[in-house]
């Protein structure tokens, strides 16, 4: 029998995620993967998998896993009492588990979403390049669904991977619930008056209901729009333009109340005013925020944005050679 | 030959380190769009590495990258370049494209339950999405209006918002071009294969889910096949092409059951036919172009 793991229990919404099904957004693709790359990265190193193999993304409860041969696992990202049979184990350090054990996870305490990586990956098909689940049309990673009871996924041949790997306190990161977000102001963001512009700067935006792998709905303040006749073919409301392509992580306003912010699972386009967007990196940060944080948005230029790159670049190469 | 329209130079935005977006006009046009195409054509043919999405959108156009590989200064650069090389549409340009029947069921009663779900969201709460449509485009009637959109072919200028939605621009001169905002909020909730107008663009959403266009109908044919188990959707999950122009005739509620019965059992082909599409020639005579596309779709 090829090697399995069995969802004793699915938790709130639990997708097998990896890097993404990049190079699709023409048609209107989005590239899903996991929401907190950086973590997501991480939790394949600390087993030995290569950075893309597929792994597991949680949101806020965790699944319950039985395993069926020898694996490494470890658990990154959002912080959950993680339980092996019942026995604590650490986040952010690889364990051993073997046939029968169980793994377990209790309330979120900080961040969003849990990461849990089995060496050898976990094995569902690829579908156009990735084994990402992109659940708005039921494609990629296990049935292209969020994982139920009963569920059993295929996991690939473990090869590397260390009981014991853990990864320095001090390169951990910290997930707050008041979260400082680098954007590069532009787009269409000529539509806003300039204290909109400021407002939106200033304001402590805090996450409604309204926010999954899609995005994120955020309210706290309203934003005025420089008034104009509208352009042909953009429609009446003066939060609409002509419909075109909208960046991951970029902020739309619509109705000039409700900014949503693009993730993984984004819409591609539309016609709703889009007024600056999240640097790559502080993408990762949606990923660990939770309904009812607050999101104060900064605004930078390309260059801080492109620092910021190489920044992470830099911690991950630390914590690649902590690992090593 | 009709002269070309100027347009203004374009808008360039980063759209944070892995994006830049290229407005080249606020407003939509035939124009607009045909630049967009050639431009990022261009781009498409040069293979570049570092390139990751080349996404052609109705009067702009999208490029996402990796910034380790191509500097965003070179790379907004290099747009810059191109767009000086495509300040108006080459002599004798054309496209290679199809044209396209669309069975819709207008006023049918699942966008209908969906849309009076959400009139609070709406700019004219009292009516219905069909007659707030008619009335402020004119129509005496909610039946003249569907039979404007239902007479002539629309070409899609944009693929996206989800897989397969097609934005499709009305092969119609600008005066007798329908126009409507989108939803005050967006909906939630949006029937599969819904048919819809927001600004100057009507779609079909290839799944359920959030949408902001006003809704008029439904169409019996998928744009989107995730299984591929449809003949039409052999090389692609998604069956509209930049390019095509689609006819979303009006059709009873018999033919529609019919041709859901046919789509269900797999069976069902698209009506469809290649052509070659003059954007110039369109300019110049727009009835005649409709005229001759509608009578090879059908001949």
């Amino acid at each position: 029998m090829s090697a399995q793991v069995r969802v004793v229990s699915g938790g709130l919404s639990t997708t097998v995620q990896d890097l993404g099904r990049t190079g699709r957004y023409a048609i209107g693709m989005p590239p899903s993967g996991a929401m907190d790359q950086f973590s997501f990265r991480v939790a394949n190193l600390l087993v030995g998998n290569p950075e893309g193999a597929a792994a597991l993304e949680a949101t806020y409860i965790g699944p319950t896993l039985e395993f069926t041969d020898e694996r490494i696992v470890a658990v990154t990202g959002g912080d959950a009492a993680v339980t092996l049979n019942g026995e604590p184990v650490p986040m952010w350090a690889s364990t051993r588990v073997t046939s029968g054990d169980v793994l377990a996870f209790g309330m979120i305490t900080t961040g969003a979403r849990p990461y849990i990586a089995v060496s050898g990956g976990v094995a569902v098909p690829e579908y156009l390049g990735s084994r990402s689940t992109y659940t708005l049309i039921g494609l990629g990673g296990h049935e292209g669904r969020t994982l139920t009871d009963g569920d059993v996924l295929p996991l690939g041949d473990a090869s590397g991977g260390t009981q014991g790997a853990v990864v320095p306190d001090d390169l951990v990161p910290q997930f707050p619930s008041d979260v400082e977000v680098r954007a590069v102001v532009g787009l269409c963001s000529y539509r806003l008056t300039e204290n909109a512009l400021e407002s939106f700067l200033g304001t402590p935006w805090r996450i409604t209901k309204d926010a999954d792998r899609v995005g994120y709905r955020l309210r706290g303040g309203t934003l005025d729009f420089v008034e104009r006749e509208q352009p042909f073919g953009a429609g009446s409301d003066p939060a609409n333009v002509v419909d075109l392509g909208y960046p991951l992580g970029s902020i739309q306003v619509p109705g000039g109340d409700e900014p949503i912010v693009l993730l993984g699972d984004a819409v591609t386009g539309g016609g709703y005013v889009t007024i600056a967007t999240v640097i790559s990196v502080d993408r990762d940060l949606f990923g660990q925020a939770k309904t009812g944080d607050t999101i104060r948005f900064r605004d930078v230029g390309i260059d801080e944005a492109l620092a910021a790159r190489a920044d992470r670049t830099r911690w991950l190469d630390r914590i690649r050679s902590a690992l090593a | 030959m009709s002269q070309p329209v100027q347009l203004p130079p374009a808008r360039y935005e980063h759209g944070g380190d892995e994006f830049i977006f290229v407005e080249i006009a606020e407003e939509m046009s035939m124009e607009a769009n045909i630049k967009a195409t050639l431009i990022t054509q261009e781009l498409e043919n040069r293979q570049m590495s570092g390139l990751v999405d080349i996404c052609p959108s109705n009067a702009s156009y999208l490029v996402r990258f990796d910034p380790d590989v191509v500097p965003p200064a070179e790379l907004m650069g290099l747009l810059k370049d191109l767009e000086g090389r495509f300040q108006e549409v080459p002599e004798g340009f054309t496209l290679q494209t199809r044209v396209v029947d669309v069975p819709v069921l207008y006023n049918d009663p699942w966008t209908h339950e969906a849309m009076m779900r959400f009139r609070d969201r709406h700019q004219d709460p009292e009516s219905t999405d069909l007659e707030y449509g008619a009335r402020t485009n004119g129509f005496d009637s909610v039946e003249a209006f569907i039979e404007h959109l239902a007479g002539n072919p629309w070409i899609v200028t944009m693929l996206g918002f989800v897989p397969g939605l097609p934005f499709c621009y009305q092969l119609e001169p600008r005066e007798r071009q329908v126009q409507v905002p989108k939803y005050v909020r967006p909906r939630t909730f949006t029937p599969e294969r819904a048919f819809g107008i927001g600004g100057a663009f009507s779609v079909v959403y290839p799944v359920q889910g959030a949408g902001g266009y006003q809704l008029y109908g439904m169409s019996a044919t998928p744009v989107l096949n995730v299984r591929q188990d449809h003949p039409d959707f052999d090389h692609s999950i998604v069956f509209p092409r930049a390019g095509d122009i689609l006819r979303y005739r009006s059709v009873d509620r018999a033919e529609f059951d019919d041709t859901r019965r046919e789509v269900e059992a797999g069976t069902f082909r698209y009506r469809q036919h290649d052509v070659e599409f003059s954007p110039a020639a369109f300019l110049d005579d727009p009835q005649g172009v409709n005229d001759r596309l509608l009578e090879v779709l059908y001949r």
